[in-house]
């Protein structure tokens, strides 16, 4: 994306407002399409019209996916694959259980977790399933392979569902919920029940605390090349330098976009390194790492953002609230 | 636009030790046409079945919180499950949360006040404790737990009175008091009960603080203490030093909170027109203005503490040193 030397303060004229109906508590794009996800079970397609595809019969608990799938997990106990063209697929189904967590591995696998048990389903083969010491509280495939990060209660395991060998324990007291990978695999990160987010270095196991939040982290992205993750739980988004071998540890993170509400939602552009950065009063800021330069590409009008995502080629960017508003900005 | 600004909504925590009436006082609350939707967190499925209403299994999982206080716990599946909830909040009016018998309602209270998205949405309205009224006595010799959940009650079923006699009562009451002087305790049979008396009672609501009644601090325990845990109350009608006060009720609570179970304040500060009044949970503690002193009333500071092997003298000494 270029980016004007001396930018416009303001492209709110370039958002396109939404009214999605409902609280949405995941976005993505497939392909062209912003799918919205609502918390009560709909799932919104928007490109030049509007579907609406009712995915689950009760609420959304988590959302994952690729370009071409968004898959979601309920409390009726379903995890479903939405495509663009509208179908909403069921992957797997277990009344009477909630699906707490999800997750989209390559070539069409997909894991999910129901209370303390993690199940891995390749595109093709068996299903496998791994017991854990306490409720899965994240699940995220390694950016290449098959292997799963699970967070739960008092670390990480990182598991290979193909393998006969245990499950790898990163261990760090607490109770950890968001996790991801770096997009170069050398990192885990998880967000804590604390106000906190924890880390660990691959290569050695190091351990790698990031602390001094006001708040939960309950957003976090890595900035296109994985230079930085960018989080939110502050009243600034706040970046880890992520560049060097040995991740955050030493160093100060950067300090961007600064208001007197809180971050909620963080997600980086695809290509330059440039976040996305939305508040609990609805404001979105677009964010420039480099030299902090800001474009405000919505107003507020008090509803938390609650999910940001750029489209693949970073040619556009959509927002949902809390409040069920929404809005998409194409550049 | 929708409405953003809603309510919280309340939950209720139903605690009592096995066999003593909980499920039975559940399914009462559920049944009765009150025309309310409650969504139910239970341990066991299968003595429960309301279609209206909205029933979930949670694990009992106890997180210590990583913040160097080995006293503030959290119900790690309480904060997954009423996020879950909160998707779907428009489907209900309430929580109700029944814990098992053996369960300790301090993880359960304190995750509404640690958890920030759990406290932003919905509010702690009550910790309800069913106990019989003819095995209790015995459990407060035998069963930490059912001594817990009695010293952490707002509100008390007494149940199963029509298996023992007045005097009895009486007796068991006199228990409960010298364990728990605020909670408001009711006889019932067979956990029958009108639902105003259980739910939307705002216990852990600040404004809602009338008064600690002397009558229940003074009688009692000191016949009757259990020797384990009790409460233990304070007065002076000579102002406090805020100064004074907030740093000694901090370390306090910091340096006992395990052995403080809960705790409550109404206080009269020197050049203050205003009552400040708090309570807490373990460590945690929450207070504020309430409003002012009436002409009518005495500007007397009350402070009540139920815990356990608290040493009373020092609890003494230190609160009347916060006289200004």
């Amino acid at each position: 994306m270029a980016l004007p030397s001396s930018p416009p303060s303001s492209l709110t004229s370039k958002l396109r407002p939404l009214d999605l109906g409902g609280a949405v508590v995941g976005l993505r794009f497939l392909g062209p399409l912003a799918a919205f996800v609502l918390g009560e079970g709909e799932i919104v397609l928007v490109g030049d019209d509007e579907a609406r595809v009712r995915a689950h019969h009760g609420a959304v608990l988590s959302v994952a996916g690729d370009d071409k799938r968004i898959l979601t997990g309920g409390d009726d106990g379903r995890v479903v694959a939405t495509r663009a063209d509208g179908s909403a697929q069921v992957l797997f189904e277990q009344k009477g259980r909630w699906i707490d967590q999800v997750a989209a591995g390559a070539d069409g696998a997909f894991s999910f977790s129901a209370g303390k048990t993690a199940h891995f389903q390749p595109a093709k083969g068996e299903a496998k399933s791994l017991d854990l010491p306490s409720t899965v509280g994240g699940l995220a495939f390694a950016p290449k392979g098959t292997r799963l990060a699970i967070a739960h209660y008092g670390g990480v395991s990182l598991w290979f569902p193909n393998a006969v060998a245990k499950p790898e324990r990163l261990e760090w007291k607490g109770s950890h919920r968001g996790v991801m990978w770096s997009p170069d695999m050398r990192f885990v990160v998880t967000t804590m029940q604390e106000a906190a987010l924890h880390g660990w270095r691959l290569a050695d196991a190091g351990h790698m605390r990031m602390t001094g939040y006001p708040s939960r982290v309950t957003s976090m992205a890595f900035t296109a090349g994985g230079k930085f993750l960018a989080t939110s739980g502050s009243s600034e988004a706040i970046l880890w330098p992520f560049s060097s071998k040995e991740g955050p540890m030493g160093k100060q993170p950067s300090m961007l976009a600064p208001r007197d509400v809180r971050v909620c939602a963080v997600a980086a552009h695809p290509r330059d390194e440039v976040i996305a950065c939305g508040y609990e009063d609805g404001l979105v800021l677009m964010v420039r790492i480099s030299d902090g330069a800001e474009i405000l590409l919505r107003a507020p009008d008090g509803g938390a953002v609650t999910a940001l995502a750029w489209r693949g080629d970073g040619s556009a960017l959509a927002i949902g609230t809390e409040s069920g508003m929404g809005g998409l900005t194409t550049f | 636009m929708p409405d953003v600004a809603s309510t919280k909504i309340p939950v209720t925590v139903l605690t009592g030790y096995l066999g003593a009436g909980k499920t039975t006082l559940l399914n009462r609350i559920l049944s009765e046409p009150h025309g309310k939707k409650f969504a139910v967190v239970v341990n066991e499925f299968g003595e429960i079945g309301i279609d209206n209403d909205l029933v979930v299994g949670a694990d009992e999982e106890v997180f210590e919180m990583n913040n160097g206080c080995i006293c503030c716990t959290v119900r790690g599946d309480l904060i997954r499950i009423i996020d879950g909830l909160l998707r779907r909040k428009n489907d209900f009016d309430g929580i109700i949360i029944e814990t098992t018998g053996l369960a300790d309602p301090a993880p359960v209270a304190q995750t509404f006040f640690v958890d920030e998205t759990v406290g932003a949405k919905t509010t702690l309205d009550a910790v309800v404790t069913v106990a019989d009224a003819k095995w209790l006595k015995d459990r407060l010799k035998d069963a930490p737990e059912a001594k817990s959940q009695i010293a952490f009650a707002d509100v008390i079923l007494l149940n199963k009175t029509d298996l023992v006699t007045e005097t009895d009562l009486k007796d068991v009451e006199m228990r409960i008091r010298a364990i728990n002087p605020f909670a408001r305790i009711h006889r019932t049979q067979r956990s029958e009960i009108a639902i105003d008396k259980v739910l939307g009672q705002g216990a852990f609501d600040l404004d809602r603080i009338q008064a600690i009644d002397p009558d229940f601090l003074e009688g009692g325990h000191r016949h009757f203490h259990d020797e384990e845990m009790r409460s233990y109350s304070f007065s002076s009608d000579k102002p406090l030093d805020p100064d004074k006060f907030f740093p000694w009720i901090q370390n306090l609570t910091q340096t006992e909170g395990p052995n403080i179970l809960r705790s409550k304040g109404i206080l009269a500060f020197k050049d203050d027109p205003e009552r400040f009044v708090f309570q807490g949970v373990h460590m945690i503690l929450d207070g504020d203005h309430q409003r002012p002193w009436r002409a009518d009333e005495p500007k007397l500071s009350r402070i009540v503490f139920i815990g356990r092997q608290l040493d009373a003298a020092a609890l003494e000494k230190g609160f009347l040193s916060c006289v200004a």
